[in-house]
């Protein structure tokens, strides 16, 4: 029973991480259609922003992880700004190949820079934040990665519902000529959402760096599979993308422990692939409301 | 006295793609806090004139060519929406667009994004005195609402926004008559207790005529006839053409009016 409610808390801890990361990739597509191919390269961004910081330039480790917040954010505003303002009312297919091209670029200059070694970081969290129930012991990282997790995804729900500029988000996912003629400036709202993805990118890629250790190809890999996460749950979907993080999460970690390790990356494909089948919009996806 | 002329429009031509001229050279100019109506049948270029001073011309590929719009002494043809938002100018587009996967009163939220910095309560309180049937619907998502609830959403977002010079597109599209009638009450109360000068697009020339004061009449892309309403309503091509009755006072049969064939062509 212990090895299921440890396998159970991996894959809730794991589902969080890669729901999180969805979450940045449904926010560009709802706001501008643009599936972001280069999203495991901005987790990768993050992961390594972090690393340079804490192990290379010793900053304490609460400022390292908000300069890294900071940082990813001023990123991908400057991503949106630099590569794809420019394509903005170009055919969607040239966007989404651009941002194939940003994959490359960004993995060729982390390659470039680090090599494709692993790299740790310093332990630095403490063991007290582990959690022991009777003869089940939940590693910290476990514990920083769901609530990391948890927090975010919680502060990005209120900001989507309460806030001002969450709205205007919204609005223009939902309607964009409509949101023009109301004077929301579209194109700072692509631009904060591919801050805010880069930004969430960043904070998965750095709890995945703490769980794993940091490599270029690993982490790129691993931003590949917000893919089947938010095909299942719906592309449109931020809840969506969070409850599809869990059940790949969830998928893989019970595979890995009952089934063979190696059938791992394999099996949320194929459940993918059911699912598909009965549900083709994902989940959670947009039934569009007829009624108007 | 003579109110100050706000918006003049000089001679536009407008071009969709670089290829498709859909004005040719139109001109009009709207007084200060005024009912101006834009009649005109399909096709005319009646929402292609707004589009053209609401900047929204832009997403959809078209362009002011020739001419000049002054809103306020500040030239605007080919500025940005964000730009001319900005100045005062709020359209209301034509078939209700809400947001229909948000609740009405975040749809009517997004109508402060030109002064999102600021408090809005007092603007929602402004908008439910003149809608009331929006209240009971607050939390609702607009795309399960009515279309009389969603006209008068959409005008309440736009009110939001603090107009100066509100463009409404076709408010009275698909909507039954008791609606439209309180539709068209709503917008004269709307000129006249805060004083926004109204651009009214209509098909219904009837209803707009009671509450604009000046109307234009648009055709292929031209502007055919002007005049103050109460003598376009009395003048017997408009009252033909658009409200439907003889010269004689009576409804004509379908058959006469083959005259329309004879008589389309003002110019």
């Amino acid at each position: 029973m212990d090895f299921f409610f440890h396998l159970l808390i991996n894959g809730l801890s794991i589902g969080l991480l890669y729901g999180l990361s969805a979450m940045g990739f449904v926010m560009i597509f709802k706001s501008s259609s643009v599936l972001n191919f280069a999203h495991g390269e901005l987790m990768a961004i993050g992961a390594f922003l972090f690393l340079v910081l804490v192990s290379w330039a010793h900053v304490p480790i609460p400022v390292a992880f908000l300069i890294t917040l900071v940082g990813s954010f001023v990123i991908g505003f400057a991503v949106e700004r630099v590569f794809l303002r420019p394509l903005i009312g170009e055919h969607l297919i040239f966007v989404i190949m651009l941002t194939v091209g940003l994959a490359s670029m960004f993995k060729g200059l982390l390659l470039f820079i680090f090599g494709g070694n692993l790299y740790i970081y310093p332990d630095f969290l403490p063991s007290s934040l582990g959690i022991t129930i009777n003869t089940l012991v939940i590693p910290p990282v476990y514990v920083a990665s769901s609530m990391t997790g948890i927090i975010f995804l919680v502060l990005f729900g209120l900001f989507f519902k309460f806030s001002s500029q969450g709205i205007f988000m919204r609005s223009v996912a939902d309607n964009q000529t409509a949101s023009l003629s109301l004077g929301v400036h579209v194109r700072r709202v692509f631009a904060l959402s591919w801050a805010i993805a880069a930004l969430v990118a960043a904070m998965s890629g750095i709890v995945l760096g703490i769980i794993n250790g940091t490599n270029v190809h690993e982490i790129t890999s691993i931003g590949l599979k917000v893919f089947p996460v938010v095909i299942l749950g719906g592309l449109d979907s931020i809840g969506g993308a969070i409850i599809g993080g869990i059940i790949i999460g969830l998928l893989e970690t019970f595979t890995a422990g009952y089934i063979s390790p190696a059938l791992r990356d394999v099996i949320p494909y194929i459940i993918l692939v059911f699912i598909l089948l009965i549900k083709p919009y994902g989940l959670f996806g947009l039934v569009e409301i007829e009624r108007v | 006295m003579k109110d100050a002329t706000v918006l003049q429009i000089n001679n536009i031509s407008v071009v969709y793609s670089d290829v498709i001229q859909v004005l040719k050279g139109v001109s009009l100019s709207v007084e200060k806090h005024r009912i101006v109506s834009l009649l005109g049948s399909n096709g005319a270029g009646k929402t292609t004139t707004l589009k053209a001073i609401s900047g929204l011309l832009h997403p959809e590929n078209g362009k002011v060519t020739e001419g000049s719009i002054i809103y306020d002494g500040v030239p605007v043809q080919n500025s940005s929406p964000e730009e001319i938002t900005r100045l005062g100018i709020i359209q209301v587009l034509e078939g209700r667009q809400p947001f229909k996967y948000l609740t009405i009163e975040e749809n009517l939220r997004v109508g402060t994004a030109i002064r999102w910095t600021k408090p809005y309560k007092r603007d929602l309180e402004m908008v439910y005195h003149y809608f009331p049937s929006l209240v009971k619907r607050r939390k609702t998502l607009a795309g399960y609402c009515s279309g009389g609830e969603l006209q008068m959403l959409v005008m309440g977002r736009a009110l939001m926004a603090h107009p100066k010079l509100l463009l409404l597109d076709e408010p009275s599209l698909g909507l039954a008559p008791l609606v439209v009638k309180e539709i068209f009450r709503i917008i004269a109360r709307i000129n006249e207790e805060q004083g926004t000068t109204i651009i009214l697009v209509e098909q219904n020339a009837n209803m707009a005529l009671q509450i604009a004061h000046y109307g234009y009449v648009m055709e292929n892309g031209k502007i055919v006839m002007e005049g103050i309403s109460s003598e376009l309503r009395e003048n017997p091509d408009v009252k033909e053409f658009y409200l439907g009755v003889g010269a004689g006072g009576v409804s004509r049969s379908y058959r006469d009016v083959k005259s329309y064939k004879r008589r389309k062509r003002w110019l």
